[in-house]
Parts: C-alpha cells; sequence; structure tokens
C-alpha cells in the first residue's frame, strides 16, 4: 500500500493520479485476460482444426448439419469468444504502441472494439442460426 | 529477437482474417448459393493461398505465444533457451501447418 500512498502534499486529484492508468499503462487486467483466452485457444485448437476437418468437401447442407450439432456448436462459440476478446487486446496494443495522436488513437480503439464485436457476434449469430435450425 | 514482430504481424493477420471466417459461418447459415460462393472462393488458387497463409499465422501464433507464456511463467530466459523456444515456434509452426494440410488433403478437402 505504501507505493499508492498520495504525497502529503500532492496538488493531484484522485483523478488525475489514475487517469492513463487502463489499457496497458499500468493495468493488469487486460495483461491477465490476454493470457487466459491465449490459453483457451490454445487449449480448444485441436478440437477446432478437427471440426474444420470434417467439414471439408461438405455442400452447405451437410455443413449445416455439423455446425448445428451441440458439442461442435460450443467448441465453436467458446472459440469465438476467446479470440475475439483476445484479439480485441492484442489490436490495442498494437494501435497503443504506434498511434501517438491522442485523438487519432481514441477513433483507432473504438473501431478495434466495434470491429471484434461485429465479428464475434456475427458468427455467434450464425452459429446459434444453425443450431436451432431456422 | 525479429519473431516477436512476426507474432505482431501474424496477430494483426489473423485479425483481419477473421472476417472470412465470420463469412464461412454466416454462409453456412445462409444457404447453399451464399456457401457455394465461399466454397468457390476456398477453392481457387488466392482463397487456397490465403487460407493456407492463415493456417501459418494460426499455428506461429499459437507457438510463439506458448513462448511467451513460458517466458511469462519464469523460464527459458538462458540464451540457449531462448534460442530453442524460438527456432521451436519457427519450425514447429511450418510443420503442423503442412501437417494440417497433409491431412487435410488426404481426406478430400482438396477436391
Amino acid at each position: 500500500m505504501s507505493t499508492t500512498e498520495t504525497p502529503k502534499r500532492s496538488m493531484r486529484t484522485p483523478l488525475g493520479r489514475v487517469r492513463n492508468l487502463g489499457a496497458a499503462h499500468s493495468g493488469t487486467s487486460d495483461f491477465w485476460r490476454q493470457r487466459l483466452t491465449g490459453v483457451a485457444m490454445t487449449l480448444l485448437m485441436l478440437p477446432v482444426i478437427v471440426v474444420v476437418m470434417m467439414l471439408l468437401g461438405r455442400n452447405q447442407a451437410g455443413a449445416a448439419q455439423i455446425l448445428g450439432s451441440l458439442p461442435i456448436a460450443l467448441i465453436l462459440l467458446l472459440f469465438i469468444f476467446a479470440s475475439a476478446w483476445h484479439m480485441k487486446i492484442g489490436m490495442q496494443v498494437v494501435i497503443e504502441d504506434y498511434v501517438h495522436n491522442e485523438k487519432l488513437k481514441l477513433v483507432a480503439v473504438m473501431l478495434n472494439n466495434f470491429f471484434s464485436i461485429a465479428v464475434a457476434l456475427a458468427s455467434t449469430y450464425a452459429i446459434l442460426k444453425l443450431s436451432s435450425g431456422v | 529477437m525479429v519473431l516477436s514482430i512476426v507474432h505482431r504481424a501474424t496477430g494483426i493477420a489473423l485479425y483481419v482474417g477473421t472476417l472470412l471466417l465470420a463469412w464461412w459461418l454466416i454462409a453456412a447459415a445462409s444457404g447453399p448459393a451464399a456457401y457455394s460462393h465461399v466454397q468457390a472462393f476456398t477453392g481457387s488458387i488466392i482463397g487456397r493461398l490465403i487460407v493456407f497463409g492463415y493456417t501459418w499465422a494460426l499455428m506461429h501464433h499459437m507457438l510463439s505465444g506458448i513462448r511467451h507464456f513460458v517466458w511469462d511463467l519464469g523460464y527459458g530466459f538462458k540464451a540457449n533457451e531462448r534460442e530453442a523456444l524460438t527456432w521451436g515456434a519457427l519450425i514447429g509452426g511450418i510443420a503442423l501447418t503442412v501437417l494440417i494440410w497433409i491431412i487435410a488433403y488426404a481426406i478430400g478437402g482438396g477436391r
């Protein structure tokens, strides 16, 4: 705790002290989630490759039937969730390393979030649609 | 070493490549016509090269990521260990990619 104690004569406001600590400046939650999702994807990699192999050379009806089965849908949903989160964090690190203009950085981080969430939701929607057989 | 930038570059490539995966899943959920477009693309030379590159990026990024995880846990910092991990990721990534494509063609994915 001693490191976080405020010097008695500091003129800095509480907001000023915590500002810019998020997202890789000194926070650790993204670091942890990056590892968590990386390990998750590594564990899921073999099942995912097997699923893709099962789909090779099949037409849409065959592919839809396989993708709609419960264990396969679950494997893919977990993989999509982990990879969207992982790539969102990874791209944010890249943006923060290379984009130094604050406003541009803000826009880039926002677009990164939009892209990651859009890809994840679109893929999830497709799998749920296949699973419900609509 | 130079491989850390390769880790980053493959990560960015995989990021963009998720569009292809999303397209494929949405097409499968949409119907035969949409799915045949995806198959026409992945069956073409360009499409096949992209999917091959995607396979390599994924395998390399995974192994390179495991290398980083070993370092996070505090191991593998000796010069020879760093070299071994780096070469392991590089050679392993290529080997796994080739292996996956051999299996894919063997079970009829090359049609």
